[in-house]
């Protein structure tokens, strides 16, 4: 822990990694610190470890809940427009399992699965088939027509920007973080 | 509630009966009309017999034939909103009967509009409101409905009280109580002026919402201060009491939160109902409206707010009434809804007008009706900016300058406002009269002057649109994908936020609820993302027919060697031989077609015109059956289910899986070796095919097209046994079963047409999205596309009442 100077010190550095106020970040690290049971780093819950890592400090914490912040009022265009990539690229991660830089269609299906996995009368295969169409509505608008032979791999990044271009996520991608304090300690 | 016991029509001035639309006509009074009765009349002019639903038929037919006039000029209704139309008309009109008569004898009576017209315009915005939009504004909405409200009422009211004490208003005989009551009665935003202002204005889907939402959920505030006052002033000035006060305060949540649960107990009323309505579908969208209307009666009567609780209703009852009652069913309460809907909202703005022209109520004050009007809208811009600053520290979508622009500007006063002002009791409130002429000028000046500029500046401010977007699936599943994201990050960071809270209600939702209130059919197949999956696949699926037929030849074949590539020859564009192209047969009903036989065998010249016969034979065969002689089965009770629907809709689902699963088959990889987890794009339909097509030699003989025929005619009338078409059947290469996997194969196949033969063609058009997709036996869904899914992007909108 050491002194609260480099404490400061290192709120500081987060503050400006992640464009937390250093009063939200403390909020979150006492969340974090909740989460944790007071151990330095959250263990992974999962049985099955999907490449994702095992341990995640606070600092990642951090990294991954700033990319829900909400957009402020007095970013210009370029700023939206970093902060827009900056969604869609964790977005993407998500998606991505394996990292190649490429959603193929294994993985796709896999999403798809686990989001109608809810629903408990639905069939694996139409799970299957509804990512097939998606896939399908994806190549569209990516690669337009598309040759006989012509393959198409797996959506790429630039891609996937594509298909979200008329699409409004700054507003849907994010929570808000006021009165943190409130219901962490209720909870 | 509006109490009837100020409703009932005043001591007319000039002894007649003038607050009643029609009059009442005892029974004593029916048979005055034969006179002296001496002899047998062979036909009599029974004027009075029927006088009253006579005169209630003939102007809700001028009011819908001013509409069919109003509309014949697209120019004028670009420009001016209908409602402002109507309202002149309305003037129109009030001035002939008045010429004619020297009687105002026709009004809109409180009595009519609260129990006839209002409701159904209510129950229309709740049945179709967008529950998620609204829901996820609620907070937004709440604020501004009840604070408000509050705040121009009593801003209002004050103010004039205060401009009164000067003195520049002359001498009326007006206390502070009058005042507030007038302000309370002129402050709140009406639905049906909104309604049918942003209809035609088409802004952005949370502008609307609010706005809306404000105007339909101000009615508990209206209705309480309302009540408050006008029992103040009746108490008398000097009596009231903090405790009076306190009472005031206490009986707003008493009503709004009562009226909510009485529309929330009727919603789960109706919707157990619908669950079990299945073999009475004639009478099932009887059940809806009953129901609703029911709530709203009881609201009435328990003196809570009736329009939250026809609202809440609505809004609760949507999910699984359109869940459970069929298509058809379905169908007609929309239609019918948004008819009545419609219809009210003519007739209340025609009416308006009509009331206008009634000098006995006319009393000018320059000052007073200058005032409120300033005060109103002065008042109003500074509680929408005061709110919104509030409210921007808590939104996620913050509402700026222009939002709050429009949001002023919208706020119009209408019908409700003067219904309730005729509602006052001339003996009580000396100034009625005044107050009357001032709201009919407020309103006017609302609705036509703001409903003529607020076009203009929403382009002028450029103020975001609604955007029409083609359901994609991708975004639905994004979408979805968000949700969870965001539920989880919510919860992670220990908040309750809208995506926790929307996660608790639908598991909620899913695990009783739709239990209790939902067909177990309809329980299965109820998922948005399932809704839009399967009609792109409807689309495209009549789109792929569309593009055959246009190209002249329905050749729906199946590859049995999985390996070639299609070629069919669509170049050469033919007639079709049917009389309507069989898309758009498809398109409006499917299952209740008839081909006409006879005009194609006709034809059966050439050999091409044989094939084409067959074709279309076994079109029909195996989309639609021809359409059997009804005319003896109809009874008023019962619409016998078609139940060659089912099998067609059957048959159509499985043929089309049939083929595309030949299509997916080759492409996406059943061939393991060579296509594993690649996508092929479907070529769109433009590209110039390949014409060294050699088509399948094979001359089909005569014999089996007349077997074909003769098969035809004696199963016309009869239901099809089966979908094995014996002359195409045996043509079938069976060596195809071998390079399937058996989940594919199991079933009938497709056969090809005599002239496209072992090549998939590729699709005529935009074939993105069509896949195999499996449906229940039970399916609930049809293909009619005029049913569309909740989640066309053009349902954010509760849907335009102007036909």
């Amino acid at each position: 822990m050491g002194s609260s100077h480099s404490m400061s010190e290192e709120i500081q550095e987060l503050a400006e990694k992640t464009g937390f106020t250093s009063e939200q970040i403390e909020h979150l690290h006492r969340r974090f610190k909740q989460l944790s049971g007071d151990q330095p780093t959250i263990r992974n819950l999962r049985q099955e470890s999907d490449g994702l890592a095992d341990e995640i400090n606070f600092e990642d914490f951090l990294t991954i809940m700033s990319y829900f912040r909400p957009i402020e009022m007095n970013m210009d265009e370029e700023q939206l427009d970093h902060f827009r990539k900056e969604k869609l690229k964790f977005l993407f991660h998500m998606y991505d399992s394996d990292h190649d830089g490429k959603i193929t269609l294994q993985e796709y299906r896999n999403v798809v699965e686990e989001l109608l996995s809810g629903n408990p009368h639905l069939e694996k295969e139409s799970a299957r088939s509804i990512a097939d169409g998606a896939m399908m509505e994806a190549a569209s608008i990516c690669v337009g027509q598309m040759e006989p032979d012509q393959v198409y791999e797996g959506i790429t990044f630039e891609d996937f920007l594509k298909i979200w271009q008329g699409i409004d996520i700054e507003t849907k991608m994010h929570v808000r973080f006021l009165n943190m304090e409130t219901i962490a300690q209720c909870h | 509630s509006w109490s009837l016991g100020g409703g009932t029509p005043q001591a007319p001035a000039g002894g007649r009966a003038r607050s009643c639309p029609v009059r009442v006509m005892g029974p004593a009074e029916r048979s005055s009309g034969d006179g002296a009765a001496d002899t047998f009349h062979i036909v009599s002019f029974r004027w009075h017999h029927v006088q009253d639903p006579y005169i209630i038929a003939l102007w809700i037919l001028v009011a819908s034939l001013a509409k069919i006039v109003f509309h014949l000029s697209h120019k004028v209704t670009h420009v001016v909103p209908e409602s402002a139309l109507l309202i002149v008309l309305g003037l129109f009109l009030g001035g002939i009967v008045w010429a004619a008569d020297h009687i105002a004898s026709f009004t809109l009576t409180p009595n009519v509009f609260f129990f006839y017209l209002l409701p159904p315009i209510v129950l229309d915005a709740g049945y179709f409101m967008p529950n998620r939009l609204f829901f996820g504004n609620l907070g937004t909405i709440l604020l501004y409905a009840v604070i408000g409200t509050v705040w121009n009422a009593a801003t209002t009211g004050l103010s004039l009280y205060g401009v009164h004490q000067t003195g520049i208003m002359g001498d009326l005989n007006i206390g502070l109580l009058d005042f507030l009551l007038f302000g309370s009665l002129i402050a709140a935003v009406d639905p049906v002026a909104v309604l049918a202002v942003f209809e035609e204005v088409h802004v952005n889907e949370v502008l609307f919402i609010i706005v809306f939402g404000e105007s339909l959920l101000n009615d508990a505030v209206t209705v309480v201060l309302y009540n408050v006052f006008e029992s103040f002033v009746t108490i008398g000035a000097e009596n009231v009491t903090g405790v009076d006060c306190v009472k005031g305060i206490v009986s707003f949540f008493v009503v709004s939160l009562g009226g909510t649960l009485v529309g929330v107990a009727f919603a789960f009323l109706l919707s157990l109902v619908t669950r079990f309505t299945k073999h009475v579908r004639i009478i099932e969208p009887g059940f809806v409206f009953i129901i609703s209307y029911l709530s709203y009666l009881t609201a009435e009567m328990l003196s809570l707010s009736a329009i939250l609780a026809i609202t809440f209703c609505g809004i609760c009852c949507q999910k699984y009434v359109k869940a459970n009652i069929s298509e058809q069913s379905s169908t007609t309460v929309r239609y019918t809804m948004k008819m009545m809907a419609s219809g009210a909202e003519t007739i209340i703005f025609m009416f308006l007008g009509i009331s206008a022209v009634n000098p006995d109520i006319w009393t000018w004050n320059t000052a007073f009706i200058l005032l409120t009007l300033v005060f109103i809208s002065v008042f109003r811009v500074i509680g929408v900016v005061i709110q919104t600053w509030i409210l921007n520290h808590y939104r996620m979508v913050q509402l700026g300058i222009i939002d709050q622009v429009v949001m002023s500007y919208g706020g119009l006063r209408g019908a409700v406002a003067f219904a309730l002002v005729a509602l006052l009791d001339q003996n009580k409130i000396k100034a009625k009269n005044l107050f009357v002429s001032t709201t009919i000028i407020v309103v006017f000046f609302t609705v036509i002057f703001q409903g003529l500029t607020i076009k203009p500046l929403v382009q002028w401010l450029k103020v975001k649109k609604s955007e029409h977007r083609e359901p994609k699936l991708n975004e639905k599943l994004h979408g979805r994908a968000f949700d969870h994201i965001l539920s989880a990050i919510e919860d992670i960071s220990g908040q309750i936020g809208h995506n926790y809270l929307r996660d608790k209600w639908t598991n909620f939702d899913r695990k009783i609820l739709s239990k209790v209130l939902m067909r177990r059919s309809a329980q299965k197949s109820r998922d948005r993302i399932l809704n839009v999956f399967h009609e792109l696949n409807l689309k495209d699926a009549i789109s792929y027919v569309a593009e055959g037929e246009r190209r002249g030849s329905l050749a729906f074949i199946r590859s049995p060697s999985t390996d070639n590539i299609v070629n069919v020859d669509f170049s050469t564009p033919r007639q079709s031989a049917v009389e309507a192209s069989v898309s758009y047969l498809l398109r409006e009903k499917a299952g209740s077609v008839c081909l006409d036989m006879q005009a194609l065998e006709q034809r059966r010249k050439s050999i091409r015109d044989t094939e084409d016969t067959v074709t279309h034979h076994t079109l029909q065969q195996y989309l639609y059956k021809p359409r059997q002689e009804h005319r003896h089965l109809y009874s008023r009770h019962e619409i016998i289910q078609n139940e060659d629907e089912k099998q067609d809709k059957e048959i159509f689902h499985r043929t089309m899986r049939k083929r595309l699963d030949s299509f997916k088959g080759t492409k996406l990889g059943i061939n393991r070796s060579k296509k594993h987890n690649k996508i092929h794009k479907r070529d769109r339909g433009q590209r110039k095919r390949n014409s060294n097509v050699i088509p399948n030699g094979k001359i089909p003989t005569e014999n089996p097209v007349q077997n074909f025929t003769l098969k035809e005619k004696g199963n016309c009338c009869a239901k099809e046994p089966g979908i094995d078409n014996p002359v195409f059947s045996a043509d079938d290469d069976q060596s195809i079963y071998v390079k399937f996997p058996p989940w594919l194969s199991n079933e009938d196949t497709v056969v090809p047409s005599q002239r496209a033969r072992v090549q998939i063609p590729y699709s005529p058009n935009n074939f993105r999205r069509l896949t195999p997709f499996r449906l229940s036996n039970k399916s609930v869904d049809s293909f009619l596309l005029a049913d569309g899914p909740e989640e066309r992007p053009r349902t954010f909108l509760p849907e335009s009442t102007h036909m």
